[in-house]
């Protein structure tokens, strides 16, 4: 049984990654092969051709068919095989599976497991992403490391002052107590942390202008087992949202992750940072995109070390868990719940006795 | 390019870390409550301390000094209190709601 949830939708990619070209992401373990129809919709095929195994990523699109590149095997958007090499019998074993897709703020998204039970209402939000008032940068980093390394990283955010001093960390990060909540019925993990009089650290002095102290606010909300979403509040100190009306004394920075497995030991680590400020200063995009990269991949040398560690630890390592941890507890107890539901045992009857 | 500029606090500059016994810095006001579902877990940092306090949805609380046997005694509450049916002290209050749409 694989360690991540079946039956969950995923992020595949960002949807400016997939255009008129056929494009190759695992996903789960699933090697898929993209591509967008000239109706503008995304398909995803088993990104292997039934016949000698040939990723049709390398192959070739050619109305709206992939026709791979090793024999010519042609196929749909349904993956049903139209054309076979020199013969007009086409083999009725000829389909490569489909996976189902959805396209919601600006991302690609995947259901992974029975696909007669996907369901796009229960695709987590980030509609920032691409919504009119918001600037969004973004990429991706290859991490050599499972998931849940990962969601321990982001849930506890006490690490920043260690791991990313100078760019995103000030003490006040570890120091300041979190409050944390779990929605049992929607699958929410909420890990809130404010601090209402800190230092305001690069990342976030360079790109508002804001001098001096500040209140920073920090809550995570996250969906396992794919969606984390870090909604920022930065503000000068003492200004707080009022009770009606906009926000608008405080910046706001919604810090996007797609924590998406590729294989038992390697994570797709999709990152984005929205924000609702200075929206046409490129120089304000590029210091966010160069420095939330940088942070980024900080992390992922530390969680590669780190999978190296554990994949080489003696069986019930025990590690030790203290208050900082509380939300990441609940988050690998909720998806731990989702790869138990999602379990092909579970979702078939039990046979009568 | 910005210019570079030395940031007023660098990695090296860790904060005090405290004995045993002493609670750690913790003088900061606690954070609304944000989600408002109908069963949701609460664990609060309480101030000035290094305890935990969990509120099941029913509104019955504990305090812990660390997450592992909180998190226990808060999954197995409802099980094992008969009178712990109904989540209502959860209900929305006018603390900030979150949407998770």
């Amino acid at each position: 049984m694989p360690s991540w949830p079946l039956n969950q939708w995923y992020v595949a990619a960002y949807s400016d990654e997939i255009e008129d070209e056929l494009f190759g992401r695992t996903v789960c373990g699933e090697p898929l092969a993209f591509f967008r129809t000239s109706a503008g919709e995304v398909v995803a095929l088993a990104d292997r051709c039934v016949h000698r195994r040939y990723p049709l990523s390398r192959s070739h699109l050619q109305d709206d068919q992939v026709v791979c590149g090793y024999h010519g095997f042609t196929y749909d958007q349904r993956g049903s095989c139209v054309a076979a090499p020199a013969q007009k019998r086409i083999p009725r074993t000829a389909r490569v599976p489909v996976w189902t897709v959805r396209e919601l703020d600006s991302l690609v998204w995947v259901w992974i497991g029975d696909q007669e039970l996907a369901d796009e209402a229960l695709i987590p939000r980030a509609p920032w992403l691409d919504r009119e008032g918001w600037t969004t940068v973004r990429g991706m980093e290859p991490l050599a490391a499972r998931a849940g390394l990962l969601v321990d990283n982001l849930l506890d955010l006490s690490h920043e002052t260690y791991l990313h001093g100078g760019y995103i960390g000030t003490p006040e990060v570890a120091e300041t107590p979190i409050t944390t909540e779990v929605d049992e019925d929607a699958e929410v993990v909420y890990v809130s942390r404010h601090m209402d009089d800190a230092a305001c650290p690069p990342f976030y002095e360079r790109s508002t202008g804001l001098q001096g102290r500040i209140t920073r606010w920090q809550d995570i909300e996250f969906h396992p087992p794919c969606l984390y979403l870090l909604h920022s509040r930065i503000a000068p100190v003492g200004v707080l949202p009022p009770e009606d009306g906009p926000d608008d004394r405080a910046f706001h920075v919604e810090v996007v992750y797609a924590i998406t497995p590729e294989t038992e030991h390697s994570t797709h680590d999709f990152w984005m940072v929205a924000r609702d400020f200075a929206l046409d200063d490129q120089e304000v995009s590029h210091f966010l995109a160069e420095s939330n990269r940088t942070v980024v991949l900080q992390d992922v040398e530390a969680l590669d070390v780190l999978e190296v560690v554990v994949e080489g630890e003696r069986e019930n390592y025990q590690e030790l868990s203290i208050n900082i941890d509380t939300g990441g507890l609940a988050a690998r107890r909720l998806i731990a719940r989702q790869v138990a539901a999602g379990a092909p045992e579970a979702a078939a009857p039990v046979a009568a006795r | 390019m910005l210019p570079k500029r030395r940031p007023r606090w660098l990695p090296g500059d860790r904060p005090v870390m405290t004995g045993e016994g002493e609670p750690v810095r913790a003088d900061l006001p606690a954070p609304t409550r944000m989600l408002t579902g109908r069963s949701v877990y609460r664990i609060v940092w309480q101030l000035n301390t290094d305890v935990l306090v969990g509120y099941c949805w029913c509104g019955q609380s504990h305090e812990a000094q660390e997450p592992i046997a909180l998190w226990d005694w808060l999954l197995a509450h409802p099980d094992t209190h008969p009178d712990c049916g109904s989540p209502a002290p959860f209900a929305p209050g006018p603390d900030r709601a979150v949407v998770v749409s």
